[in-house]
């Protein structure tokens, strides 16, 4: 066909129009479906990093400007563990998120790889069951671990986590991720303040954030704790 | 808490080579590296381009597409104003300089097909990176995809001299090639 | 034309990968395991099918000059619809083919069939070419994902062979990609042309 200024833009136009409106029309099919894949995914998670239990509450906290959701699981009434939801954007290639679940008493029950883009065959071995860095923690309590300015570290960084073989970015990630969930569970557990993990690699030298830089609103009688960041983090 | 724009840029050049490591844009890899001259202006216009969409898909991500709440409409967006970039790159080039667009202009229209381009705008919003660790990013990946030409394309250089079995010719050859190649990127990996 | 043979052609004749060398970008992308290059495979085609079908129902009302951009957006909408019904469907799957998925928009075989096949030919006989390429390309892609599985990580589709301590894990990683996809097509030229 022949190309006038009006045809090009009126076809233009009008292929965009109908394109979007039927992207549109799947978005609101597939809204539902997606949303609750999503959901199932996350309660696999659960059951997977948790003991038995009945139902969860849950919690959103900010570390270090990111988003951190924490999972209490209850059987019968009691606290049969926490979940924490858990990122890191330390990774290898972008965000790792990860599902840890602790006891009540504060031992790792278990870490589930929720999204990660690592280099297949190195990094992606986290998502493995019995990796080394999983194994470094499992069925521990990270207080007991030997910890590098009140953190987990790899034995890298002067810490006793195992790094995956050839992936030390990525096991720095997932070790990264892990903190800031043991942060996370932390508060929630104890009530203590969630303060940031000044996170990466290189900053391990330095002297970890003091807690008295952080300033956190009451969480005592307030059902969501709002953390705010401290001035100075250094 | 950030990633510091070292390691982006090491990364995006180096470790995360965007040819080599990441398979992205072999199309132009393949094609247009067969002379060191032609590979330079190929990214050169890459990195100008890829700069570009940087600068104006972040905004459109974080402004429009996000407080709307149509993010699904991400890749018709993207892939819309890459197009139209291209074009207008084209068109004012043209206008203002047409030695350059003597030496870019061939390479123009093939941008938009090069998936690495539209592949650095959808990483750089997965990546959740800010404005100006985006341009880092979209820079710094174009500037990897050129020393991967550039490097590719003065091996094959020589190789054209070489006999190669007649199985081997052409193609597989230069994938056998780009192989050793990212091996030897390979040992970048640990470097960030 | 016989309609066999446009489905045929696309398997060999005119193979994606092997003979035109297109969409290489996926190919070597997403083929780490059998299974990811199936599913690659099978989302191009799906893309492929349903934009082939709508660019030649819709040929001859756009004006040449923007029957490019006309072409994209007709395959971006599909694209995006592809990622919607993945996402909602088969979460695993879309999770491990990322950001490959989107990027079916640039995949030179489909613009290049829109191009090449459905802009000149009947609805019915471009979808048909879209079933033909789409079936080579899944081929290739499930065939090369096969071997790198097979010789990277001991397993084929998913399936432990017990053997995976042995293997050289190279073959997963991307010099191990361009290496099988090489030697693959001296393999395919070998046996096809003569």
């Amino acid at each position: 066909m022949k190309s006038t200024l009006f045809n090009m833009t009126a076809v233009l136009f009008g292929i965009t129009l109908i394109s979007s409106a039927g992207v549109g029309v799947v978005n609101m099919i597939t809204v539902e479906p997606i949303a609750a894949a999503k959901q199932a995914a996350t309660t696999a998670a659960l059951t997977e990093v948790l003991p038995a239990f009945d139902e969860t509450t849950t919690e959103e906290l900010t570390i270090d400007e990111m988003p951190i959701v924490v999972y209490t699981a209850t059987k019968g009434g009691a606290v049969a563990g926490y979940a924490v939801q858990t990122m890191t954007k330390q990774g290898f290639s972008g965000v790792v998120r990860l599902m840890v679940g602790f006891t009540p008493e504060g031992e790792v029950v278990n870490v589930n790889v929720l999204e990660q883009s690592e280099t297949p065959g190195l990094g992606t071995k986290m998502t493995e069951e019995g990796n080394p860095l999983l194994k470094s923690i499992q069925g521990q309590r990270l207080e007991d671990k030997q910890l590098v300015d009140g953190r987990l570290a790899v034995r890298k960084d002067g810490g006793d986590v195992d790094a995956l073989t050839a992936a030390t970015i990525s096991s720095r990630a997932y070790v990264d991720a892990i903190n800031r969930a043991w942060m996370a569970y932390k508060s929630v557990a104890t009530g203590a303040a969630p303060a940031d993990v000044a996170s990466g690699a290189s900053q391990t030298a330095q002297p970890a954030a003091a807690p008295a830089d952080t300033e956190v609103t009451d969480a005592a009688d307030n059902k969501e704790p709002e953390v705010q960041k401290g001035g100075q983090n250094e | 808490m950030e990633i510091s724009y070292f390691a982006i840029i090491i990364g995006a050049i180096f470790v995360n080579n965007v040819v080599l490591a990441q398979f992205l844009g072999i199309c132009p890899f393949l094609g247009v590296s067969s002379k060191v001259e032609t590979s330079l202006g190929m990214g050169a216009a890459v990195t100008f381009v890829m700069a570009l969409t940087a600068v104006v898909a972040w905004p459109i991500q974080t402004y429009i597409l996000v407080p709307l709440g149509i993010e699904y409409m991400q890749t018709i967006v993207f892939i819309l104003v890459i197009a139209a970039l291209v074009q207008m790159v084209e068109i004012i080039l043209k206008k203002v300089s047409p030695s350059l667009y003597q030496a870019l202009g061939i390479f123009l229209p093939l941008i938009t097909t090069n998936c690495a381009v539209l592949g650095v705008a959808i990483l750089m919003i997965q990546k959740e990176f800010t404005l100006l660790q985006s341009v880092v990013y979209s820079v710094s990946t174009a500037l990897g995809f050129a020393l991967a030409l550039v490097l590719f394309a003065g091996i094959r250089e020589r190789l054209d001299f070489e006999e190669v079995p007649a199985a081997f010719r052409g193609v597989p050859i230069a994938l056998i090639t780009a192989s050793i190649l990212a091996l030897a990127f390979l040992g970048f990996s640990g470097l960030v | 034309m016989n309609k066999l043979k446009i489905i045929l052609s696309g398997i060999v004749k005119n193979n994606p990968t092997f003979v035109l060398v297109l969409g290489m970008c996926p190919t070597l992308g997403t083929t780490t395991s059998a299974a990811n290059g199936m599913g690659m495979g099978l989302a191009t085609t799906a893309v492929l099918i349903m934009s082939n079908l709508v660019i030649s129902l819709i040929k001859n009302l756009i004006p040449d000059k923007v029957r490019i951009p006309a072409f994209i957006v007709v395959i971006a909408s599909f694209v995006t619809i592809i990622q919607m019904l993945m996402e909602a469907f088969v979460p695993t799957l879309y999770a491990s083919l990322g950001v490959f998925i989107p990027l079916i928009v640039v995949n030179c075989i489909i613009l290049g069939r829109a191009e090449a096949f459905a802009s000149k030919n009947s609805p019915f006989d471009s979808m048909l070419d879209g079933v033909g390429i789409g079936i080579g390309f899944t081929l290739s892609l499930t065939v090369i994902g096969a071997v790198r599985e097979i010789l990277g990580s001991g397993a084929i589709f998913g399936m432990n062979l017990g053997i995976s301590n042995y293997m050289p894990l190279v073959f997963i990683l991307a010099p191990g990609g361009f290496l099988t996809l090489g030697y693959l097509m001296v393999l395919f030229n070998k046996l096809v042309k003569k």
